[in-house]
């Protein structure tokens, strides 16, 4: 909130993306439904951040209106201080199932933005290229979808939303749809693209060690209404192998947050308070 | 790939091929048994000695009802894009256009023909009018389901990237429409033939159907067997050139993979 006329550049990159009582009300025949109620945050430039919460709390709810694909219903989104009205440029957003078109070829699909767009495709062919080796699909360029695995076709789907350069990266539980093992690798992955290009990411997802794996920042949201409860920084160093994860800071920022959901009533019984 | 492609093609048909033989074959062997007069039930040997008879006079009534048939198909598939496309995208055409379309596929197409023949005349156009009325319907209604059924992330994908109507149409609605046009595409081939030869049974001066009639009257039962043998088989191939041009368009349709990996797996 600082109205200064200069301002500190940790400030500034605090400030890249701004929610200011955000609320969405879904009107249904039985009256308003409040799926997000007083949502405030900041997130900065370069920043890893998630949303994590059980299912209702309204985390995909925030990403949707935060790419510009919901209406909300009250307070304010702005990123670099524009207000957010519509899907905002320099944005990708990748959706829990791939949406890769099963008509084009997998460097066709990763090319889509531009065709939406309306912009030259030949500029970016190389740039399509460069992606599909970052992220380990070298070779894979003339296949189609439906010859890819779910994990192969949700790293197509990643290279797309990053085609045109985005600053902002909207990430909507992934890889909720892959198996274990493909999503500890994809987890690596993503790190490994994010620290090589390092955009600001809003990564929903209801796996607390993901998030405590991937963030720099999670923040907690619990339901009825959905809302933020806890905001915490994950200060774990960077390249994180997975193996940190058996860690005792690791084990230390997990049950950290599972007290939080325990807290409001989310994740009762079994393990609880051990 | 394509090896593999011609090779489960060449055995699709080659099973057709079989079948057809052996029904020809078993009818032919009942009629060498049971010797029913020729009038009432010629044999295919006898349809077929026919059909060598006068070759070209049959090849120039084919040509005529296929004429016909393809011409009203034609027009059929581009107006029905056109108006699944208006349907999808305007409130107004789908309470109009499409309300009529589905009243009016209530009412026999064959019961229009007669009506067609005093509005067009007895020559090739009311026949390409009948058959495209009766193909529209199944064009419409599978384009219009095709363009609507597209994935709701996909749309907001294109949404999220602010894409047009016009892209997302193009992009997005109009190739995912692709395999439920050419399930339209399919039944409109056979009634497009149907509506030809509807055409032709009310008034004409040529054309398989007119082949038909005339020969009833003269009781030539062999030539109406003759007319009909040919027009299964064109009809037939008129099928597969339509399943033909489907595996070239959309060749990563579902159904058309399965087929892909079937053929990957044997060879």
């Amino acid at each position: 909130m600082s109205l200064a006329p200069t301002r500190h550049p940790a400030t500034a990159s605090a400030d890249f993306l701004r929610i200011e009582a955000l609320e969405k009300i879904y009107m249904t025949r039985g009256g308003g439904v409040t799926a997000l109620k007083h949502v405030s945050l900041s997130i900065g430039a370069a920043e890893f951040v998630s949303l994590l919460g059980p299912s209702g709390c309204g985390k995909s709810t925030l990403l949707r209106c935060i790419a510009g694909l919901e209406r909300t219903t009250a307070g304010s989104i702005s990123i670099s201080d524009n207000p957010v009205d519509g899907p905002p440029e320099h944005m990708g957003i990748v959706f829990q199932r791939d949406v890769l078109l099963d008509w084009l070829t997998v460097v066709r699909n990763i090319l889509l933005p531009c065709r939406i767009k309306g912009l030259a495709v030949e500029p970016w062919v190389p740039k399509a290229h460069a992606l599909l080796e970052l992220i380990g699909l070298g070779g894979f360029e003339n296949r189609y979808p439906w010859e890819l695995s779910g994990g192969m076709r949700q790293r197509v789907a990643i290279c797309r939303a990053l085609l045109l350069n985005p600053s902002l990266l909207l990430m909507d539980e992934p890889f909720g749809a892959l198996d274990a093992m493909t999503r500890d690798e994809l987890n690596l992955e993503l790190q490994r693209v994010w620290m090589a290009d390092a955009k600001t990411v809003v990564f929903v997802t209801h796996s607390i060690p993901e998030a405590v794996f991937l963030s720099d920042r999670i923040f907690v949201m619990s339901r009825s209404p959905g809302r933020v409860v806890d905001v915490i920084a994950v200060d774990l160093p960077r390249p994180r192998p997975l193996a940190i994860r058996e860690t005792p800071a690791f084990s230390d920022y997990v049950s950290r947050i599972r007290q939080v959901f325990e807290g409001f009533g989310i994740l009762r019984g079994s393990h609880a308070r051990d | 790939m394509l090896a593999t492609d011609s090779a489960a093609a060449a055995r699709r048909s080659f099973h057709i091929v079989l079948v057809v033989t052996g029904f020809f074959a078993v009818w032919q062997f009942g009629v060498f048994v049971l010797r029913p007069p020729e009038y009432l039930l010629p044999g295919p040997i006898a349809i077929f000695r026919e059909l060598l008879s006068a070759p070209l006079w049959y090849l120039g009534n084919s040509l005529d009802t296929i004429g016909a048939t393809l011409l009203g198909f034609l027009v059929a598939v581009a107006f029905g894009c056109l108006a699944a496309i208006g349907i999808v995208y305007s409130r107004l055409l789908e309470n109009t256009l499409y309300t009529l379309l589905v009243a009016l596929n209530s009412v026999p197409k064959i019961a229009l023909a007669p009506l067609f023949i005093i509005w067009l005349g007895t020559g090739l156009q009311s026949k390409i009018a009948i058959s495209f009325l009766i193909a529209l319907f199944s064009i419409v209604v599978d384009t219009v389901l095709g363009l609507r059924s597209v994935d709701p992330d996909a749309v907001d994908l294109f949404r999220s990237l602010r894409g047009t109507p016009l892209k997302t149409l193009l992009w997005l609605r109009l190739p995912n429409a692709l395999p439920y046009l050419f399930a339209g595409m399919k039944v409109a081939i056979s009634l497009a033939l149907v509506g030809a030869i509807a055409g032709e049974f009310v008034a004409s001066q040529a054309g398989l159907g007119y082949v038909i009639l005339s020969a009833q009257g003269a009781f030539q039962t062999t030539r109406v067997f003759a007319a009909i043998v040919l027009l299964g088989f064109l009809g037939t191939v008129l099928f597969y050139i339509v399943d033909l041009v489907e595996r070239l368009v959309c060749p990563w349709h579902v159904s058309h993979r399965a087929q892909h990996h079937d053929a990957a797996g044997a060879g």
